[in-house]
């Protein structure tokens, strides 16, 4: 691991699927770099007998009854579609 | 009855003023259409309003009491929306370019909800772009002011919402709460917000933010109609496999049955270094007219949620935002890029066309937080101090019925003056974080003004699912004092 308050932006911004701009870059490495050397601080933290917290109030196996239910009409569900054609989403070419 | 009577009235007495025919629902709806009009230009809490809807829907309200068929204490009275909750077929942006033009499908079951009590989805309220911000800096359409001085933030998130009940623009109102995002608005615009306890409140049609933190709030004038609204939105839903099957009581009524006196901590990290003289002293007012009225106040420690939550938080909320916002990627629904080449590259232009700064300082982080090899260093590591902050408050709670504390170390900001660095903004909710952290639920009531006449509020935390005691602590305070008489000059 590289110097652990420094942000690979170019590697983070691809996995996020983020077009940045250069200027958009050099901003963001320095701010989370703030940020990063101030979260630093919960390595002071001794964490080796604690089970981590995903919810507050854990619920498990919430289950619901395999009941069809009405659904989005197709209408619905495409009136916020940037395009479509045919009752279908119009999407770039995905494959050549 | 004057308009200028009305605007300001607690929603209760509107409900009651209703219920005895001496208020129609279109005489209150049209006076809130005008106040908004003659005022709006200045606060711009609104990022939409639609006067015909709320107008038809007030008649049909008041057709419903004529015919003796009132649906209960809300028919007819008009509640805000944070433009983060869905009411069908109403613009639904997060004051977001990325949902600029998004149209919501299906109500949000708090929307549900208040449609069955009656009420009337009264506007869209704007907020920092997807919830991500303590300022409503982050909108991308505008800034809303606050109320009591236009040069300075309402706060945020929930920024329009706190400002439009301060502003007399809407008597009731829902926000989100995720760091601080009801209370800390609420605490800068003199107004009651409530966070409720996480799993209280369904979250189906609230836009995910941070999935683990986020819970829908009420705003109100007074902490009864605090206590009103949460009532109509509470309860376990079979939507939100988060929402959790605990009982829901008449809030109201229990205000009148809960006298009190209460064992009170002061958790003595929160009024150390930062903490704004001005605002320290009203909230140690606050801590003394408790102690005043008999209650026991007990020193507490919460050694690793005051010095972590923070840090904590800007781990899990980005890493959970960064998943969560992954789905606006120009197909179905949002902004589209007019020129891709393919559909990799209509994500990676759409979503940099689509978010603001903000947003997409928050997708790096938790994108970076989530990725090979920092994981366990950062969103591990924060789930398990998560753990410690919760325990920090549960051992409290053993000793003291709730918590007195800050809602924020300072007063309104004005603005500007921290839009440049992230990390004084996000510490400004140092108080408010620990909660989404621990699930607690927590209440911001105005308890005093600034010298320079800027609201502040006192944070009162309670212990899970006991609401009914912490609304009734909160109306203790209320009624000992008058600050809900004063309202802003716009």
């Amino acid at each position: 691991m590289a110097n652990p308050t420094d942000i690979d932006i170019d590697y983070v911004a691809n996995l996020a699927r983020l077009a940045l701009t250069a200027q958009e870059k050099e901003t963001f490495s320095r701010q989370l770099g703030d940020v990063l050397r101030y979260v630093e601080k919960l390595g002071e933290v001794d964490v080796s007998q604690v089970e981590p917290t995903a919810h507050a109030f854990p619920l498990c196996n919430i289950w619901a009854d395999d009941v069809p239910q009405p659904g989005l009409s197709v209408e619905a569900a495409l009136r916020n579609a940037p395009e479509q054609r045919d009752n279908m989403v119009v999407v770039p070419i995905v494959v050549e | 009855m004057a308009d200028s009577e009305l605007i300001f009235k607690p929603a209760a007495e509107l409900a009651a003023l209703l219920a005895a025919k001496q208020l129609s629902s279109v005489e209150l709806t049209q006076a809130l259409i005008a106040r908004t009009r003659a005022v709006d230009d200045r606060v711009r809490a609104f990022n939409s309003f639609d006067e015909a809807d709320a107008l038809a829907q007030a008649r049909a309200s008041d057709a419903r009491r004529a015919a003796g068929q009132a649906r209960g204490a809300l028919d007819g009275l008009p509640v805000g929306f944070k433009d983060v909750i869905a009411v069908a077929g109403q613009p639904l942006t997060c004051s977001s370019r990325m949902l600029a033009n998004f149209v919501s499908p299906y109500d949000a079951t708090v929307t549900r909800k208040l449609k069955d009590a009656g009420a009337i989805p009264w506007g869209r309220l704007n907020m920092d772009e997807f919830a991500m911000g303590s300022s409503t800096e982050n909108s991308a359409f505008h800034q809303t002011a606050n109320p009591w001085d236009l040069e300075r933030v309402p706060g945020g998130s929930s920024g329009g919402a706190a400002a439009a009940v301060a502003a007399g623009e809407a008597p009731l109102a829902l926000g989100s709460d995720t760091g601080g995002s009801v209370r800390q608005p609420a605490s800068f615009c003199g107004v009651v917000g409530l966070k409720p306890t996480y799993g209280l409140v369904s979250r189906y049609g609230l836009v995910a933010f941070a999935s683990s933190l986020d819970q829908i709030g009420p705003l109100a004038r007074t902490v009864e109609d605090v206590a009103m609204l949460l009532g109509a939105i509470a309860g376990h839903d079979p939507l939100d496999s988060t929402s959790y099957p605990a009982p829901v009581p008449d809030y109201c009524a229990e205000l009148r049955v809960r006298p009190g006196p209460w064992k009170l901590g002061v958790p003595k990290e929160y009024f150390g270094a930062g903490l704004d003289a001005e605002v320290g002293g009203a909230v140690q007012a606050a801590i003394e007219f408790y102690r005043g009225t008999g209650c026991e106040i007990r020193e507490v420690s919460l050694p690793v949620a005051s010095s972590y939550a923070v840090a904590a938080y800007y781990i899990i909320a980005t890493a959970e935002a960064s998943s969560n916002l992954a789905r606006y990627d120009g197909v179905r629904y949002g902004h589209r890029a007019a020129e891709a080449t393919g559909a990799v590259d209509l994500y990676f232009k759409s979503r940099a066309e689509g978010f603001g700064p903000e947003v997409k300082r928050r997708i790096i982080l938790g994108t970076h937080m989530l990725s090979s090899g920092y994981y366990d260093a950062y969103y591990l590591r924060a789930q398990k101090v998560r753990t410690l902050i919760r325990n920090d408050f549960l051992r409290a709670f053993q000793e003291v019925d709730a918590l007195l504390a800050p809602v924020a170390p300072t007063a309104a900001f004005k603005i500007g003056e921290k839009a440049s660095d992230p990390l004084a903004m996000y510490l400004s909710d140092i108080y408010t974080i620990s909660l989404n952290l621990a699930g607690l639920p927590g209440i911001s009531i105005p308890c005093g003004f600034t010298r320079g006449g800027l609201p502040v509020g006192l944070q009162i935390i309670g212990q899970p699912f006991q609401e009914a005691r912490l609304l009734a602590i909160a109306r203790a305070y209320e009624q000992g004092h008058g600050w809900r008489g004063r309202h802003p000059t716009l």
